[in-house]
């Protein structure tokens, strides 16, 4: 694809994000468009975000679940870029008018205390280079119209990333099973969504694996300190002004937002 | 000197080649009845490295066998024996593994060590490896040996890098100190119904006295364990056969369990 094309799709998806009104889907307009043509949009729209001054927090997994892998007819996860303004503390209050269609995601986040060098990195080098696991809240908001989203859209829109609500980091790992871990992701008092661990690609560190291998074909790693979210234990939830969202991992703690007009 | 550089690199890929076509080969000390067990180690060093060029692989750690007296008798000899994992023999609770790149798999439940630190040194005792160890998980090892009818000579077994096919790893970390390793009971069962147990002191008495004789022995070498290595100490019960569709549950007190599952997938 012509570095032109990519150069325009970057600035529409950056403008998207910050007058908040989606654009029609990048796959229906240019059918052409590959998923290296998407990547390439993300890293652009990422150098452009550190131009401004941004800074890289660390990464996200997506499309870790069977379910998701299926509803867009793909076989592999993506991943996004986490940014120094995207990250917020549990029990903050958001607007709901600095979001598009947000919805939200419940997550086992990885604090890393060794940098990550793909290829062959395997789940157990990752829990090696752990330093904390904390629970978390993605909010994730698609810049792409309705939702209406292909793979090549979500990861020219750096995975359809938006916040990440942050816990309490939890030290002990040896005291967590990974794939048992539970989730309990309550709205208003409501369950609304339960998961283990094992929903992230089988378990969350094999996810983190995945992206330290995949980002090795970009000569990219990940680093000491990152965040890494290694995908969703259950199906997103829609959030509107006036949610409050509350997601339990067991002995990892529980995570907390709400949203106001 | 039986065997030459020249034989050496040939028997390297004579079963390096038997493991990818999958496909059984006559052992080794048929032609060269006088390998000793030193060339067997030198012919185990050469066919790792190459394998790991050819596959694009790293070191995942280290296993041992022969670990029970029973085995040591079996085979006539008084010691156990180590070879290399490799990163693409981890396989996963959660990904079928696919029977038919396997020759003629067992199953073997075992204890597996995950270092935190360098350990090295003619010296250390199971004591340093406790500490030196960061985790330990259930394990089962899946040994696949490249010889016919899995029938072989120390030298052969040793050269074939002690049968290593694949390892799969319970979720469940534990801290070794955490836990009375020389006690903890082990249940294997295949499609349901209990085919093994056998508990922690099955290995040399201890798991981490069969680690220690591992370091021990790679000293010899000038080689140890490395910062991540992951270590399988020996088997704690006799391995079990399985063929594909088969399911294979190991569970250990206190350690959780691990899960096999084969599958016919091309």
């Amino acid at each position: 694809m012509q570095q032109q094309i990519i150069s325009k799709l970057t600035t529409e998806l950056l403008e998207a994000e910050e007058k908040l009104i989606p654009v029609e889907p990048l796959s229906t307009r240019f059918p052409e468009l590959s998923v290296k043509d998407s990547y390439h949009i993300q890293l652009q729209w990422v150098e452009r975000k550190l131009e401004e001054g941004r800074v890289i927090i660390g990464k996200k997994v997506g499309l870790t679940s069977k379910a998701m892998q299926n509803m867009l007819g793909v076989d592999e996860p993506d991943y996004g870029h986490l940014l120094d303004r995207m990250k917020v503390s549990t029990g903050t209050v958001l607007s709901r008018k600095d979001f598009i269609k947000p919805k939200v995601e419940a997550e086992i986040g990885f604090i890393l205390k060794d940098d990550l060098q793909g290829p062959n990195v395997t789940y157990i080098d990752v829990l090696m280079a752990t330093e904390a696991l904390v629970p978390t809240l993605e909010i994730i908001d698609s810049r792409i119209e309705d939702w209406k989203i292909k793979l090549v859209d979500t990861v020219a829109d750096n995975g359809s990333s938006a916040r990440a609500v942050v816990g309490k980091p939890f030290y002990e790992i040896d005291q967590i099973d990974l794939r048992m871990l539970s989730m309990t992701m309550l709205k208003n008092g409501e369950i609304r969504a339960t998961g283990a661990g094992a929903a992230a690609l089988g378990h969350p560190a094999h996810a983190v694996a995945w992206l330290a291998n995949k980002l090795a074909d970009y000569d990219m790693s990940l680093k000491a300190g990152e965040l890494i979210l290694p995908g969703a234990l259950s199906s997103a939830i829609d959030l509107e002004s006036g949610d409050e969202v509350t997601a339990t991992f067991g002995k990892l703690g529980s995570v907390s937002i709400s949203f106001c007009e | 000197m039986t065997v030459t550089n020249r034989t050496n690199v040939e028997l390297v890929d004579y079963l390096l080649k038997a493991e990818s076509d999958v496909t059984e080969v006559v052992k080794i000390t048929d032609q060269f009845p006088e390998l000793s067990i030193e060339e067997a180690y030198d012919l185990q060093k050469a066919l790792i490295e190459r394998r790991m060029e050819k596959t694009q692989t790293k070191r995942l750690g280290i296993k041992l066998g022969l670990t029970s007296k029973a085995k040591q008798e079996m085979m006539g000899v008084h010691e156990a024996i180590y070879g290399y994992l490799l990163s693409d023999m981890l396989a996963f609770e959660w990904e079928p593994l696919q029977q038919h790149r396997l020759i003629h798999p067992k199953a073997e439940p075992e204890i597996a060590f995950i270092m935190g630190e360098d350990l090295m040194g003619s010296d250390v005792t199971a004591s340093d490896v406790m500490r030196a160890a960061k985790y330990v998980v259930a394990a089962i090892e899946v040994i696949d040996s490249r010889y016919k009818d899995f029938r072989f000579t120390l030298p052969d077994v040793v050269a074939d890098n002690c049968s290593s096919a694949k390892l799969i790893l319970g979720s469940k970390l534990a801290r070794p100190e955490e836990l009375d390793l020389a006690n903890i009971g082990m249940v294997m069962s295949k499609n349901g119904e209990m085919m093994t147990t056998g508990a922690g002191s099955a290995v040399l008495g201890h798991p981490a006295e069969a680690v220690a004789w591992a370091v021990q022995k790679l000293a010899e070498r000038g080689e140890g364990l490395l910062k991540g290595d992951i270590v399988l100490s020996g088997a704690l019960s006799e391995a079990i056969a399985f063929d594909m569709d088969d399911t294979i549950v190991a569970q250990f007190d206190g350690l959780g369990s691990v899960t096999l599952s084969s599958r016919y997938v091309k």
